[in-house]
């Protein structure tokens, strides 16, 4: 290839491929070090229907459990985003059965108060922290219950913006509160409620209905081939 | 050398490369750019369709094996329908969760299927942003052009109208849903510019932008109590007498168990292709993006639109290992990051449109320009610290929090390293062909979102994926919902199905592959030695 005569910067390519041992599930297996934990599933010959979704770090779908040699601390991850190391654990949750409740988000008259209709085991967080410590995502999940609670919904749209709505906040709650689906409430309510309407936008929509543009549609679908083509070559 | 001190070069001519304005190319020197490096131009990589509603057409290669595949129906299956509806929607992403908000909102009963979980989509990983023409200086007219001039001109005019004009009430229906877009000072709509357009027009949500509108949309689904059928791939679609759509069959991943859907009308919101890997390509799609409604559509005798044309995004992450194919977004190049090569230098407007920057980056590879890692992959840099030294400190964990924590977790911050990257496989620009209702020379069969074809011509606008899937979303959900009440269910048959079957035994039978693929098929088959240590 052209490449490799011309190329003076590059350096030689080197091809590493250590086998490390982990433990799926409590099972022993050997897998290329460095390798995704997922891909760790599917080089084990395991087909994934639950527990894979965007393979990018946004959908949630593959929470997972996970321990390194010799700590103690059992975290959690993304299979996706993590990479295994040697003597590692883990394990992919399955779904949790949070109760998740029904609102109609545009009718609700008082989103602040509501919340302890639709989630009344909101205000009772005993404050163990274990919701942020399972956080893949890093957000200080306590936190944002405690300012959802006393209102700041503000702040909550905000420390939520990275949430996955992976759940892992949820079967560690002693108080059986699902803080990310309280989050998603408090956020939409936010948006819903709590933010200042766009006025440009309405003008924009108007002036749509009211046909402002019409006379510029018609010169533009008007045109043939080449006269579109150098009206865009116009336009910068 | 380790990546470390190859990306010293970087540091040392930022300074020197912030004073440089790089112009775009000629029309005449792009599609010379074009032809010779972009991957739609390898013609080995594609063939001729050999029967069906596309005969002889070309595509790649991987494509057209599904596309001439065989169902795994047998025409003797009992199609007595365990479930009966108005409108069946087929796909769980942006324009499947649309479709049947919409469907369900003017009254029809509605089911949406999908054989991942609610919300897993290409959709939920969206970064980049949602363009629409908020901006006093903007007009939906300025959309227009941009996207036709994006799309090399093959744009379907019809279809792009109705896109550029609903986008406003479409953002104006996700904020009162809650969506929270990034706001000005003055409460107005804040805009970017991306890439291939003349004016700010992108909505953003940080860069949660398609997280943030499929959370919404995914509890509006659930507060409205719409029917789902979770872990369930269309694997047929049915047809009544007359060769219109009137349901689908579903494999259940769970039990492998068929299900038998009646509907009225059926809308296909089924996504790409990425997970194809077409030529060889790594790919930033979803594990689900395996091109079913394609396949399931095609079958059904209906039309397809630039199936050869798809597109490569320019940055899809080259190191670490782990994140190979993965989306570094756009955004990063609409704040003013540059493109680097080997030698320190920029090589392309990084604000040119998606293919020609991709060429560009390809062409300084195959060139030597590359920057070689330890695994043998090849890429140029993204500078991004430049947006730190450009806008001040901070400003890349402000703006791009999700890529932040993504490289973190592997030990990079690319607020003070670049980044390595190289073209990954990223969006169909083509599909089933549609016309303004989302509704394919099928009668009763729609197709919505990236599964359709016409809207972006040859190649996708940045920005614009995220509107297709609202505008077709909801235009499909409201057409199939309103004609529901005049309509009578349709009976259920394979005819459709004995009829290709008919029509790839006299072509010399078919592939011999089984489609849709469902998932792609990334289990190691030989057994794996277990440790006993």
């Amino acid at each position: 290839m052209a490449q490799e005569d011309t190329n003076v910067i590059d350096q030689p390519e080197v091809l590493r491929h250590k086998m490390v041992t982990i433990e799926i599930s409590g099972k022993k297996y050997e897998v290329p070090e460095g390798i995704t934990v997922i891909k760790a599933l599917w080089h084990t010959g395991q087909e994934v229907v639950r527990g894979a979704g965007c393979l990018g770090g946004f959908c949630g779908a593959c929470a997972t459990y996970y321990r390194t040699k010799d700590d103690p601390k059992v975290r959690t991850c993304l299979a996706c985003q993590m990479a295994v190391e040697d003597g590692m654990s883990f394990t992919i949750m399955p779904p949790f059965p949070a109760r998740k409740a029904l609102y109609d988000i545009q009718s609700l008259k008082d989103p602040k108060q509501d919340l302890f209709n639709l989630y009344p085991e909101a205000p009772l967080c005993r404050n163990c922290n274990a919701c942020t410590e399972a956080c893949p995502q890093k957000i200080d999940v306590r936190e944002g219950v405690w300012k959802a609670v006393f209102g700041d919904f503000k702040s909550v749209s905000e420390m939520f913006m990275d949430c996955v709505m992976c759940g892992m906040c949820t079967p560690v709650c002693i108080a059986d509160i699902a803080p990310n689906l309280v989050a998603l409430y408090v956020s939409r309510a936010q948006g819903a409620h709590f933010t200042e309407k766009p006025q440009g936008l309405d003008i924009r929509i108007k002036e749509i209905q009211e046909g402002r543009y019409h006379d510029e549609w018609k010169k533009v679908l008007g045109m043939n081939e080449q006269e579109l083509a150098d009206h865009c070559a116009t336009v910068k | 050398m380790d990546i470390h001190a190859l990306q010293q070069i970087v540091h040392q001519t930022r300074d020197a490369r912030r004073k440089q304005t790089i112009p775009k190319f000629s029309p005449a020197d792009r599609d010379q750019l074009i032809h010779k490096y972009h991957p739609d131009y390898r013609a080995t990589a594609y063939r001729p369709i050999r029967f069906g509603p596309n005969a002889n057409d070309k595509t790649v290669v991987e494509l057209a094996a599904l596309l001439e595949g065989d169902s795994s129906i047998p025409e003797n299956l009992d199609l007595t329908p365990q479930y009966t509806t108005d409108v069946l929607v087929v796909g769980g992403g942006g324009a499947g969760c649309a479709a049947a908000l919409h469907a369900h909102a003017s009254g029809a009963r509605v089911i949406l299927a999908t054989k991942l979980r609610l919300g897993d989509s290409n959709s939920v990983m969206a970064q980049g942003g949602m363009q629409i023409s908020v901006a006093p200086e903007d007009s939906p007219v300025t959309h227009f052009l941009d996207t036709l001039k994006g799309g090399h001109m093959q744009n379907d005019h019809e279809l792009l109208k109705v896109m550029v004009e609903e986008g406003p009430s479409i953002a104006k229906w996700l904020i009162e849903l809650g969506v929270l877009f990034d706001r000005q000072a003055d409460g107005n709509l804040h805009v970017k510019k991306g890439g291939g357009s003349s004016k700010p027009r992108l909505l953003t949500c940080s860069d949660y932008t398609g997280l943030e509108i499929m959370r919404v949309l995914k509890d509006e689904v659930l507060n409205q109590k719409i029917q789902l059928l979770e872990f369930c791939a269309a694997v047929e679609l049915l047809s009544d007498d007359n060769g219109q759509c009137s349901g689908a069959i579903f494999k259940d991943l769970d039990n492998q168990r068929h299900v038998i859907v009646a509907a009225k009308s059926v809308i296909l919101a089924t996504g790409g292709i990425g997970r194809l890997h077409i030529q060889g390509f790594p790919t930033s799609n979803h594990y689900g993006a395996t091109g079913d409604g394609l396949c399931l559509s095609y079958r059904m005798g209906a039309q397809l639109d630039h199936i050869d044309t798809f597109q490569y995004h320019p940055s899809g992450a080259v190191y670490p290992e782990q994140l190979i194919g993965a989306l570094v977004t756009e955004g990063i190049r609409s704040e003013g990051g540059h493109l680097v090569n080997a030698k320190g230098e920029r090589f392309v407007n990084e604000l040119d449109t998606r293919d020609v920057v991709s060429s560009s980056i390809i062409r300084e590879c195959e060139e030597g320009r590359g920057i070689r890692t330890m695994s043998g992959r090849v890429g140029v840099w993204l500078d991004t610290p430049l947006l730190d030294a450009e806008h001040g400190p901070g400003t890349v964990e402000k703006h791009f929090p999700a890529m932040m924590m993504q490289f973190e977790r592997f030990g990079i911050d690319i607020s003070k390293d670049p980044v390595l990257i190289y073209p990954t496989l990223h969006y169909q620009n083509g599909g089933v062909k549609i016309d303004a209702n989302s509704e394919t020379n099928v009668k009763n069969l729609f197709v919505a979102g990236e599964a359709s074809g016409g809207l972006h011509g040859r190649n996708r606008l940045m920005g614009n994926s995220l509107l297709d899937l609202m505008v077709f979303g909801k235009r499909s959900g409201l057409t199939a919902a309103a004609r529901a009440v005049s309509m009578q269910q349709g009976k259920l048959t394979l005819n459709h199905l004995q009829r290709f079957r008919a029509e790839a035994k006299k072509h010399g039978s078919s592939s011999g592959v089984i489609s849709p693929m469902i998932l792609p098929a990334y289990t190691r088959k030989e057994p794996e030695r277990t440790v006993t240590t």
